[in-house]
């Protein structure tokens, strides 16, 4: 792939921040606008732009298919999990209270968890379904 | 006003458009000018949504599917007429619709007065979380965000098997079974 050199340096420099930001939005989300949705979708963004620029391939090594294709059920699991962990507190189905001895702490420790899930599960999604695009697109 | 104007200017361009190309393209550019309307509303986790999956994800996923189809839309083969006529009775009903609802921005709306007092004045203090859309969306209301993350679960599945599936049989190796 011979692509324009200000195109392909520019994507490399970006890369980077791309994945903070996606980091930030998420364990920031507890302040600040965000949370596992948004954080996901610009992960996947990211992968899609490695993809776009330097070909499938590239994208693949950066993460591979077999890994994003397990985040997908593994999200949803993180989820169920933590509210299942309620359970076995002896609290209802997604009730935090117990993971801490503070109440509060315990429900921030949750929400942290459950944002995960959403994350692994949205961007696993995301970059699942852009390989099979462009797999059929050959 | 001016986002709105824009707005309505992009509408009628993606309507008058046959090119499937220019129509994501201006999906997309309206999906920008809505999160900037959401941001304008003070809706930032929305906006955010908007921008990052309306604007980035789907306009990536609809032009790869049109690199999989032809990328021209064909001409309407049948009277036009219907389609105006049920489109238009849908909007005035909408706007009817709108005509009953509480006036913008107050604080008697009864969305404002049911539940949302009491995340308001105890969120913080039971879950230490700052930022009350994050509350709500992963505690209070910890049910439907986990119905949401089955839905992208399930619609990721099977929109997967649908790509897959059929190109496997093409090539006759079954890795699957």
């Amino acid at each position: 792939m011979s692509l324009d050199l200000i195109l392909r340096v520019g994507t490399k420099l970006i890369l980077p921040f791309i994945l903070l930001f996606s980091l930030y939005v998420q364990f920031h989300g507890d302040y600040g606008p965000g949370g596992g949705f948004q954080a996901g979708v610009i992960a996947a963004g990211m992968v899609i732009l490695v993809s776009i620029t330097f070909g499938l391939a590239a994208a693949r090594q950066v993460a591979p298919q077999a890994m994003v294709e397990r985040m997908i059920p593994l999200g949803l699991l993180i989820y169920a999990g933590t509210g299942a962990a309620g359970l076995l507190f002896g609290r209802n189905y997604l009730d935090y209270s117990s993971f801490a001895p503070d109440p509060a702490h315990g429900h921030e420790l949750g929400i942290l968890l459950v944002e995960l899930g959403v994350l692994i599960t949205v961007s696993g999604t995301m970059v699942s379904l852009f390989y099979a695009f462009v797999e059929r697109g050959r | 006003m001016a986002l709105l104007t824009m707005l309505a200017v992009v509408t009628v361009a993606i309507i008058g458009q046959r090119s499937l190309f220019a129509v994501v393209i201006l999906a997309s550019i309206y999906s920008f000018l809505m999160a900037s309307v959401l941001v304008v509303l003070d809706a930032v986790d929305v906006a955010m949504t908007e921008a990052s999956v309306g604007a980035g994800i789907s306009t990536v996923l609809l032009l790869a599917a049109l690199h999989l189809v032809n990328t021209v839309e064909m001409r309407p083969t049948r009277p036009r007429l219907p389609p105006l006529v049920v489109s238009a009775a849908a909007g005035l009903a909408i706007i009817w619709g709108t005509l009953v609802l509480p006036a913008f921005g107050t604080a008697e709306a009864p969305i404002h007065r049911h539940v949302v007092p009491r995340y308001v004045e105890r969120s913080l203090e039971e879950t230490n979380v700052p930022n009350l859309v994050s509350s709500i969306l992963a505690d209070y209301r910890g049910y439907d965000t986990l119905g949401e993350t089955t839905v992208i679960f399930t619609a990721g599945i099977g929109v997967l098997l649908l790509l897959r599936g059929i190109r496997r049989r093409g090539g006759g190796a079954d890795r699957a079974s």
